[in-house]
This record gives structure tokens, sequence and C-alpha cells, in this order.
């Protein structure tokens, strides 16, 4: 289990205890957080549950593969280094902490 | 009176967003979400894909837990069946018996598949794929010995369940009336294209063919396809995927306007101002096509419940979400932007012959769609392009070495380069 941080728009957050095996983007559809639409159910076709990695985060991630690279170029908000698809993160208990932020928009 | 609510008839995705998108958007009232199956909501397009050679478990099918329902205060119907809307009295009777007062209520009914007028499609082993009760007797019989399969209709239901059963060992053969796969979805050139991959994969392709009548064992199983042309095809699994019909009976029998789906205007509204129809079952304006559509897709149905539910909690905007879908067959990734109909030029950039390209659809000379095989840029790129109604003119497009990547993120793009 970890807790993550989906820090919204508006500067609001919605801290949650997400269980593995799921990933950040199920998680924030698990507690019904808008901001992530996931419209492809998680299979890195879309882009719509786009985040950034909070810039002051210390916790290790996967390394992005070509596939999500190249999703990242056609999302609502524009890319910047810290981009991720959330559907791409795994929750394990190493994420524990994790801070996203939501964009102002996925579609 | 208290706030009798919104009442959402249809558990699938497009029924399942409008209710969360309704509470994620703060709405207060009652909200009740009725479905017919005997299950939560679940993701289709797993179905004729990953469920059925295993790779995706059920669990990973369900879209949300039961607790979400609770947590959220919706009120989940599942495993009764909308029967009668009092359009008048402003209330919906279930088949259970039960009736539900709304102020407004969202038809999110679907479609169901189309069947064959002819013989034998009632034989045992004749089987179609809408639902998860589906797909399991699909998985069930899919998953044993090397079987004869013909695979009715080359859409992507059809197609994605080839090339799936293919990948598990069975003998395929897909027999299609048009003369190429995809016809309604796909430019010639892709259609042709993704025809040569399934060949190549062992899938047995019959274009512009017509089946008459099948015909059963004396036990009542299938047993052989017969086509128009005389031919017989031996088969002791037959797979409908010959298109969709909208769900619009209740829609019809509560005097809405109905016509291949039930007719909404660009707010999604019926011509009864507090009904709402979504997803495959309504009938929308397209402003890009400048007439009423039907698009059987999750984008449509998800991108329809969000733009409902803001409506209902009085953020009116009219939809005009660019379209696109995906399909997943002979292991590649096929993605599509935008809508190929009336296109009059194409242009196909990269590599087709390394399963990395794209066709770039235009009319008129304007970007209207984009097919991409591998290319997962192209297609976001795409869509942001056809979302701001940009992009590249057919003679940039021509350029050598030109791709949707380096002129999105060029610095005079309209697209944001990356930071």
């Amino acid at each position: 289990m970890a807790k993550i941080t989906y820090l919204h728009p508006n500067g609001t957050a919605t801290v949650v205890d997400v269980q593995a095996p799921n990933t950040v983007m199920r998680g924030a559809k698990l507690h019904n957080i808008d901001g992530i639409e996931a419209q492809c159910g998680g299979s890195a076709q879309c882009g719509t549950c786009h985040v950034y990695v909070d810039e002051d985060s210390t916790v290790p991630l996967p390394p992005m593969d070509s596939v999500e690279d190249d999703v990242l170029y056609g999302t609502a908000c524009p890319r910047r280094d810290s981009s991720r698809l959330s559907c791409q993160l795994p929750v394990t208990e190493e994420i524990d902490g994790l801070v996203v932020r939501l964009p102002e928009a996925q579609s | 009176m208290a706030a009798r609510g919104v009442v959402v008839i249809g558990a699938g995705q497009g029924g399942l967003d409008t209710v969360a998108a309704l509470r994620a958007k703060g709405y207060g009232g009652p909200v009740t979400l009725v479905g017919e199956e005997p299950v939560p909501p679940y993701q289709r397009p797993p179905l004729s894909k990953g469920f059925l050679t295993g790779a995706v478990a059920r669990a990973e099918l369900t879209l949300r837990t039961e607790s979400f329902f609770a947590a959220h205060d919706i009120a989940l119907v599942s495993g009764d069946r909308a029967q009668h809307i009092e359009a008048e009295r402003q209330r919906v009777r279930l088949a259970s018996g039960s009736t539900l007062g709304y102020d407004k209520l969202v038809l999110a009914t679907g479609s169901r598949p189309r069947t064959l007028p002819v013989p034998g499609m009632d034989l045992s082993g004749v089987l179609t794929l809408r639902t998860l009760a589906d797909a399991e007797a699909l998985r069930t019989a899919l998953d044993g010995p090397p079987r004869q399969i013909v695979v009715l209709g080359a859409g992507f239901v059809g197609l994605e369940l080839a090339s799936t059963a293919r990948v598990l060992g069975h003998d395929v053969t897909v027999v299609e009336a048009q003369r190429r796969v995809l016809a309604r979805a796909l430019t010639p050139q892709m259609s042709q294209w993704l025809a040569e991959r399934h060949a190549q994969q062992g899938v047995r392709l019959l274009l512009g063919q017509e089946v008459t009548a099948l015909h059963g064992t004396a036990a009542g199983e299938v047993a052989v396809v017969r086509l128009r042309d005389g031919r017989r095809l031996p088969a002791d699994l037959v797979v409908v995927g010959v298109g969709a019909l909208p769900n619009t009976q209740l829609a019809a029998e509560a005097g809405l306007l109905v016509g291949d789906g039930v007719v909404v205007d660009r707010w999604l509204r019926t011509d009864d101002r507090s009904v709402y129809a979504i997803g495959d079952c309504a009938r929308f304006p397209s402003t890009r096509l400048g007439r009423h559509i039907r698009l059987e897709s999750v984008q449509n149905a998800s991108d329809q419940a969000r733009c409902v539910a803001a409506a209902i909690c009085g953020e009116s905007a009219p939809y005009t979400a660019v379209p696109w879908f995906w399909s997943e067959q002979c292991a590649l990734r096929l993605q599509m932007a935008g809508l190929i109909a009336g296109h009059d030029e194409t242009v196909t950039v990269g590599d087709p012959d390394g399963a990395r390209f794209s066709v770039l659809c235009f009319r008129e000379g304007r970007l209207t769609g984009v097919e991409s095989v591998g290319r997962p840029a192209d297609h976001g790129i795409a869509r942001r392009l056809l979302s701001s109604d940009t992009g590249p003119s057919p003679a940039e497009a021509r350029t050598p070495g030109f791709d949707l990547k380096s002129y999105a993120t060029k610095p005079s793009s309209p697209v944001p380069a990356p930071a």
C-alpha cells in the first residue's frame, strides 16, 4: 500500500491510500479524483491520465518506455520533464509518499 | 419538494462516467445508475483481446470497486431493466416493479449486436460478443484444442477476435460482405495494409462474400457456413461480428425522436428537455461533418458523459470532442483520430513496411483524420491538431522527411512544444 497525493490545479490536495496491484491512474479512478480520465483504461493509448510528478519528489519511479514517451507528445496540457502517464506507474510500497500534480485538462 | 435527482439508464462506460462526473463536479442530489447486467460496470475493449487470451484478468475489467458507489452515494441498481419511461411524470418503471422519479434522465442504453437474417443463426456454437457473459462463453470455446472458426464480419470486433483466435492456435476464416476490411472506418490504403497483416498471420479473409445459411449437425451444433457462391466452409464455431444497432426501444416508446439512434442536439438533449442521450445509442450533430452521426467508441461515450454531467451541473457547452478509436490486432497498435468520411486526399508518412506509419486524410486541403500504426506520438498530436482545427497542408505533409512530431514541436507551431 502507498499513500499518494494528487494536487489539483486549484491548489487543493487529495491524499489517498492505494493498494497494490494498482497504478497511480487506478488509484485516482477508485477514489473518483476529478482530473484523471484514462479513457483507454490504462493501456497507454490516450494520454488522458497525464500527471506531473512533483519536483520535490524523491520517490523512485520506473523509467518510461518509448510508447509512454510517444503518447506524452499528445497530451492536452504541455509536456514537461516531470510528465508521466499515471497508468504506467505501478503502486508499490516504494512509491509511498508520491506527490503528483494534475494538469488543467486531459482532453 | 425534494430533488428527485438524476437517473442514468445503462451501466456501461457512458453511464458510469456520467454518475462519476456528476459527483466529481459536486452534484448533490440523488444519483441512480441502472444496469441490466448482474455485475458492476466493466471495461469492454479487452473482451475481444486480452481477456480471451488470459492476459487481462476478470478483476482488471472492473471499472470501479463496489465501495466506490457507496462512498459517493450513488445508487447502483444491477440486474434490473428499465421497462418504461413515463416522460410526463418524469419517472422510470423498472422490470422489478419499482419506479424511479427524476429531474434529469440520461439514456446510455448502448447498442446490441446485429444479427444476420439467414437460417441457422440459432444453432449451438454460434456466438456473438458484446457483454462479459458473451466473452466468458467465447473464452471457454477458444480454450482448448484447435478448432475451425468462421468469423462473420471484418469490423473491429471481428478482426480483433480473428487475430486473437489465431494467436490461440485456431484455424480462422473471416467472411465479409464488403470488398475490404473495416470499409466504413478505414481508408482503402489502411484496409489493404491491415488485410495483408492478417493474411501473413494465417487468417483467411474472404471479402465480398455473403453468407446464405448455417448448417448444423443432427445434435444442433453448427457445422457448415454456406456462402452465396456455393462454397461450404466447415466450422465448429461461428462468431458473428456484423455491427451493432442502437438500443432505442425505450426512447421510442416514450415518444422521443428516434432514427438510427436517439436523436439529440449539440448539448446532447433529446426533444424532451429533461432527457439526454449519450454514447452508442445517441445520434448527435457532428460539427465536423455537418450532419447527425452515431459513434460506437469508449471515447465518445466517456466524453459525452462528461458533457452531460457538466450540463446538469449548469455548465452547459455543446459537444465538440474529436473522435478517436484504437484497436489491437496482429500484435499491432492501430489508432485513429478524427473522421475519415468525406476525405478527398491522403498522404502516408513513415514506414509501412516496418509497421510504423500514419495515413493523413484531407478534405479540401484541411486535415480531417489520421490513422496510425505503431506511431502513438502521431496519434496524440493529430488529436490536438484536429481539436484546434489546425494542421499541415497536403503539400507540407508530402515534404520528404515530414513527420507530425517535428511539425507540432517546431517553434512556430500551434501545438505547445515540450518544455
